[in-house]
């Protein structure tokens, strides 16, 4: 884990890391089934709203409001949060939030805290920082769980786990449960998983979630998931400690009617999500009795200042982008090296680690065949293709001079002028006496990256210009 | 009604490699009615730059495009990529211009503006159609072309399985991340070849070129023929494969 850990530190870039997971042709497998089974339930469940998309672009513009006049809501929720007897906590980058964490974690007397899935720790590589100063951290998520027991990384936001089957998984459980799970059957892998965990929510004394959205008005927190294990998570520790992202905030509770519409169609393709939490500061004698919201930073006061990549911190994390993208359905989510995987991922970690002199960084906005599919998916309507390309300009920017940039250079002054460029056609069109068979099958390299697999089509005699002049000039 | 004035934008990738597709524009618009002229001082709408993270090379070639093409009805390009780049891309780069508005993907222009869907065509083949990303999502012409190839004489029409996935193209994707364009390309060659058609057809000779270019490597025989080329062909003057 690097100093930053949005990205894993020695990831290699992402078409080297896409090659080796290319060629693992289970998880291809396991991939294309999942990414299609989700991808056709969420078009059915979307095209049941005929509001669908006025309900994006109010979701958009609410977003919008509050990166505009985040400041704002950032203080309503800290006086909400605090006049209902909770505890705020400001966290610059990934370190001071982990430390706040671990150290309430201490003061509370455990060695042990159980988790509520979450972007956000993960972000941070909180189980780790919280390992290191001697706190385990139990993921209570049935895919994260099976993520933390293989000593694995996450390749999906919603479902970290969607790269195994359920033999794999079954394996997985068998290597490191007591209570060993005997078929893969769903069912019996579920109920093994909720043997394991019992056990664990009914001695944790200090919970850590994250949150789906913050309320500024109310200072409210919500989360929404499909298990209700968070649930559990959430009413029976003492100590109930969420670390929230500072671009999470709806404004009102009526802003949040518009989120949770749009959330569950768009990641789990459900009408609406089996588990809806709400909790607000603490109430004596009831659920945890200490309420501490942190609220992160790590790069999104950053990537707020870029006019055009700031729109990537709308993103309400449904994976819906994930599931419609091709070069995901092929990769899967490892290769891109980030905690944030597939087009969401290419656009916002190379925005958090703000730092284009990344290699890896710099590879993601590059992961991306510009084919659209994740923008007309985006329920927050998220121009993905459009930050892609733009950090790609700031990727070519750090780079400098490269070959590819001298040659850009060298076709764009072949383009500034007609002549110059109808002379090269014709240098080009002497290449048939090459190949005159029509097709050329091998070019040096670059051309090779292209000719490994498919052939190029020799040039014509004539271009067309110059039938043009001949006949019609 | 005059014949409206309309300058054909070949796009550099057509007017290098596929002169065939420019001239079947010629010859389908002149005969539905258009007044035709080719603009010599074009070249290149920027795309390849704009998208590998040239911004000023497109820039550039973003006003050399406003300059060439202005004043002329309609401006129609073969090609959905690159008219999504005019018509979506070139004012952000350059500010709005008539000529950048005034830009139709070579469906849309008959479709929506000379009001057809009938062009007289006959292509006595059975053709599959891939919607390439950018005319499906960038511009949106929807079913536009499919219109167009029903109303074909002797055309069978296939339908193409998965057909609104990318095609794994996506200009320098193809060679930054070759591998993963590979595999998409697999996929799409695999469903092309489901459908049993001989042909396959699309609005976009860059697609084409990556499609056709794994097809014939694998000596599949089925060819790529752009949806301009049997628009263009009739009875009396049929598609012939050499330029
Ligand atoms: S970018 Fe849009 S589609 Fe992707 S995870 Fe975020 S909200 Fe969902």
């Amino acid at each position: 884990m690097g100093s930053n850990p949005v990205t894993w530190l020695g990831s290699p870039v992402f078409p080297k890391a896409a090659k080796a997971a290319l060629a693992d042709t289970q998880l291809r497998r396991n991939l294309r089934k999942a990414t299609h089974t989700i991808r056709d339930k969420r078009t059915r469940v979307v095209s049941e709203l005929p509001d669908w998309e006025e309900l994006r672009r109010a979701g958009e513009a609410i977003k919008d409001d509050v990166l505009s006049n985040l400041d704002t809501y950032l203080e309503r929720i800290e006086a909400a949060v605090t006049a209902r007897g909770g505890v705020v906590h400001w966290a610059r980058d990934a370190r001071e939030a982990n430390e706040i964490v671990l150290r309430l974690a201490r003061e509370a007397g455990t060695d042990e805290v159980v988790k509520v899935k979450s972007m956000a720790t993960a972000e941070i590589g909180l189980n780790e920082a919280l390992e290191a100063g001697g706190i385990r951290a139990i993921e209570t998520d049935l895919a994260e769980l099976i993520v933390q027991l293989g000593h694995d990384r996450p390749s999906h936001i919603l479902v970290p786990a969607i790269h195994r089957n359920r033999s794999e998984i079954k394996e997985i459980f068998q290597r490191e449960m007591a209570e060993k799970p005997v078929s893969d059957e769903p069912r019996e892998l579920a109920e093994a998983a909720r043997r394991h965990l019992r056990r664990k929510f009914l001695s944790a004394k200090v919970a850590v979630s994250g949150a789906n959205f913050g309320v500024a008005d109310t200072g409210s927190i919500v989360v929404v998931e499909s298990e209700g294990n968070g649930r559990m998570c959430l009413t029976l520790p003492e100590v109930l400690i969420t670390v929230m992202g500072i671009e999470k905030l709806v404004p009102t509770w009526q802003d949040l009617e518009v989120f949770l519409q749009l959330l569950p169609r768009s990641s789990t393709a459900e009408r609406m999500n089996p588990y809806t939490s709400v909790w607000t500061g603490v109430t004596p004698g009831d659920g945890p009795q200490q309420f501490h919201l942190v609220l992160l930073d790590n790069g999104r006061t950053d990537a707020l200042a870029d006019r055009v990549g700031r729109q990537a911190l709308r993103c309400i994390r449904c994976s819906a982008c994930l599931n419609v993208c091709p070069v995901y359905e092929r990769t899967g989510g490892q290769a891109y090296g980030s905690v944030y995987p597939g087009p969401i991922g290419a656009i916002l970690s190379p925005q958090l680690v703000n730092d284009m002199h990344d290699k890896q960084a710099a590879s993601l906005p590059y992961a991306s065949s510009l084919c659209g599919a994740c923008y007309e998916v985006c329920p927050v309507r998220i121009n993905i293709p459009e930050v892609l390309v733009h950090l790609r300009a700031e990727a070519v920017e750090a780079k400098g001079r490269t070959p590819e940039s001298v040659g850009m250079a060298a076709l764009g002054w072949l383009f500034a002028d007609a002549r110059r460029y109808e002379n090269a056609q014709k240098v080009g069109s002497l290449a048939r006496h090459l190949a005159p068979s029509g097709r050329i099958s091998s070019l040096p390299w670059p051309g090779s990256k292209w000719t490994s697999t498919r052939d190029v089509p020799t040039p014509p005699a004539e271009s067309f210009r110059t039938w043009w002049r001949r006949n019609r000039g | 009604m005059p014949a409206p004035r309309v300058g054909l934008f070949a796009t550099c990738l057509t007017d290098t490699f596929y002169p065939s597709t420019a001239r079947a524009v010629v010859r389908l618009l002149e005969r539905l009615g258009c007044d035709v002229d080719f603009p010599m001082d074009q070249t290149c709408c920027g795309q390849m730059h704009y998208n590998t993270g040239y911004r000023e090379e497109a820039r550039s070639l973003a006003a050399k495009y406003a300059k060439v093409f202005d004043g002329y009805d309609a401006i129609v390009a073969p090609s959905g990529s690159c008219g999504g780049m005019v018509r979506e891309i070139h004012p952000e780069l350059h500010g709005t211009s008539d000529a950048f508005a005034r830009t139709y993907e070579l469906s849309e222009f008959i479709v929506d503006v000379l009001g057809v869907t009938d062009v007289g065509a006959y292509f006595p083949h059975r053709v599959t159609y891939h919607p390439t990303c950018h005319s499906l999502r960038m511009l949106g012409v929807g079913d536009k072309p499919l219109a167009l190839l029903r109303a074909v004489r002797g055309l069978d029409l296939a339908e193409l399985p998965a057909a609104d996935t990318c095609c794994g193209f996506g200009g320098t994707f193809a060679v930054k991340n070759a591998d993963t364009s590979t595999a998409m390309l697999g996929d799409k060659m695999r469903n092309v070849l489901n459908t049993g058609a001989e042909v396959l057809c699309a609005g976009d000779n860059s697609c084409l070129m990556h499609i056709g270019g794994g097809l014939s490597r694998l000596r599949t025989g089925v060819r790529t023929v752009h949806l301009a080329e049997i628009l263009a062909s009739t009875e009396e003057e049929p598609w012939a494969a050499t330029p």
